[in-house]
């Protein structure tokens, strides 16, 4: 299998990809670690008339601390993350979900902008960008953007990137904090290794022990990534013991537009949604007591 | 509109004109003839592919050719030197763990980039790193046991082991 024909330039300036993606007719796309849109468009899923490749640019490539945040460019692959000693000891959530994503061929070449911008609703790090709260940004010819986790998702495999725009860099609060910890747990497909239900769990306790803060995002289950809100406030200033977090998981799956297929009905992506959740906030407090960012 | 590419693959030089569309395991299979490179199942679930780019495991099923251009490539056919079998493809042979033998370049490759990457993996991380070769035969365990034996040897060989591409010893 191979796809249709198309055109391909390999930039090495963003500015030139951002007028390479301006200046064609047809469908010009971007193409980042290619383990999405490539198999997409051997299978004729998807076709573009011109794919700019946005590899060779080296800006839009690696990781650096910023004051309390750790920013990644778009191209930094999943593997570059897993080897940066400054994610793992700043942002460990994020080491947590890309150790489960795919395998370790997918890891070389999968990038983290590919994986937000596509967008998929099985992908994992939209649960883990929503519940840090991260920042993308966009460049597009009109300049460049911010937009918060939050308003990126906007439906199945769609985000609120406009038609030109790349996704250049993703700036994720750091958790390296006191009383502070994480986890991200994921029922994976038997076949595709993708999440059936995701959810990444950050929670911070207030010296005496209560819950200050809980944010959890949740994957897999529905047509996009959510923020957990009913979790959220339902652990607010309460006593982190089991039946307070089970009480709080219940309303994992609030507000979700359940998905539905021959391996997973929505009803058991709606139970899967609410023992992850239970599951990845009882890991999170763990580690929250056990010292910061553990 | 054909590109011209320069790769390096198990350290020759190559150049060609290529179209974009082509993918880096039929420029490997087609163009240069090297067919120790697998097609399993063309989407990118079954390891078949494996090749080493830059030292890293990729699926040459989802890397397009040019893509690839002025990366260092090695495949299943490089492992041997001088014809005697790198360790780690003596270890598949006598711990069987190969049967048909379909997968098995793509899992020799993937084990060249594990072991690299850790040259103590545990069982488990053995398992964890070849997620993404399927195995229709073998049930895994011989595989496993392969390339914990292939480890074993390689460390107890010289610092060096002799016939580990340049690049993956260099990661
Ligand atoms: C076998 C297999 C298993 C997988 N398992 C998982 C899994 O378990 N979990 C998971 O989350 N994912 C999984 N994936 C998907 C993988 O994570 C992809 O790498 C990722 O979704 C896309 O990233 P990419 O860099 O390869 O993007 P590409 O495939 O190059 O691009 C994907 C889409 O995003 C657009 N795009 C890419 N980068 C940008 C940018 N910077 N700005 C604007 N648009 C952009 C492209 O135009 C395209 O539409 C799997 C893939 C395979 C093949
Ligand atoms: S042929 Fe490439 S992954 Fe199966
Ligand atoms: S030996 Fe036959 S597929 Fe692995």
């Amino acid at each position: 299998m191979y796809p249709a024909e198309f055109d391909y330039h390999a930039p090495t300036a963003l500015a030139d990809a951002l007028h390479l993606l301006q200046g064609h007719d047809g469908t010009v796309k971007v193409l980042a670690g290619g383990q999405s849109l490539l198999p997409l468009m051997k299978l004729r899923l998807a076709d573009a008339s011109t794919l700019v490749d946005i590899g060779r640019i080296a800006e839009l490539r690696g990781i650096r601390e910023d004051g309390d945040a750790v920013v990644i460019g778009a191209t930094t692959t999943y593997r570059d993350i897993l080897d940066s000693a400054v994610v793992g000891r700043r942002v460990p959530l994020l080491v947590d979900t890309v150790r489960q994503i795919g395998d370790m061929q997918v890891r070389s070449r999968g990038t983290i902008g590919g994986s937000l911008a596509h967008a998929d609703p099985g992908g994992d790090l939209p649960a883990t960008i929503l519940a840090v709260d991260a920042q993308m940004t966009a460049a597009g010819s009109g300049g460049t953007r911010t937009i918060a986790a939050r308003d990126f998702f906007t439906g199945m495999l769609t985000t609120s990137l406009n038609e030109g725009e790349v996704l250049t860099s993703v700036r994720l609060p750091a958790l390296d904090q006191a009383r502070t910890g994480s986890a991200y747990l994921k029922h994976r497909h038997p076949a595709s290794g993708y999440a059936v239900v995701g959810v990444a769990a950050i929670v911070r306790l207030a010296a005496d022990g209560t819950c200050q803060e809980a944010r959890v995002g949740v994957t897999g289950a529905g047509s996009q990534a959510m923020r957990a809100g009913g979790v959220e406030s339902a652990l607010q200033g309460k006593a982190l013991d089991d039946a307070t977090l089970a009480d709080a998981a219940s309303h994992a799956a609030e507000g979700l537009d359940l998905l539905s297929d021959p391996y997973a009905s929505a009803e058991f992506r709606g139970h899967l949604a609410q023992v992850l959740t239970r599951r990845a906030l009882a890991a999170a407090v763990a580690r929250a007591r056990g010292g910061p960012g553990a | 509109m054909r590109q011209a590419i320069h790769v390096t693959v198990n350290g020759a030089e190559h150049g060609y004109e290529v179209e974009p569309r082509l993918l880096l395991v039929h420029f490997l299979r087609d163009v240069l003839g090297l067919t120790g490179t697998h097609i399993g199942c063309d989407t990118g679930q079954c390891g078949a592919c494996t090749v080493l780019l830059d030292g890293r495991a990729v699926k040459s099923c989802m890397v397009l050719a040019v893509q690839a251009d002025g990366a260092k490539i090695s495949t299943v056919e490089g492992l041997a030197t001088k014809g005697e079998l790198h360790p780690i493809q003596q270890a598949f042979w006598e711990k069987h763990g190969l049967q048909c033998g379909f997968c098995t370049p793509g899992v020799m490759m993937a084990t060249v980039c594990l072991l690299a990457d850790n040259p103590t993996p545990t069982d488990e991380q053995i398992r964890e790193q070849l997620e993404g070769n399927l195995c229709r035969c073998t049930g895994y365990q011989n595989i496993v046991a392969a390339v914990r034996t292939a480890g074993e040897r390689m460390r107890a060989s010289a610092a060096a082991p002799a016939g580990v591409p340049a690049q993956a010893r260099a990661e």
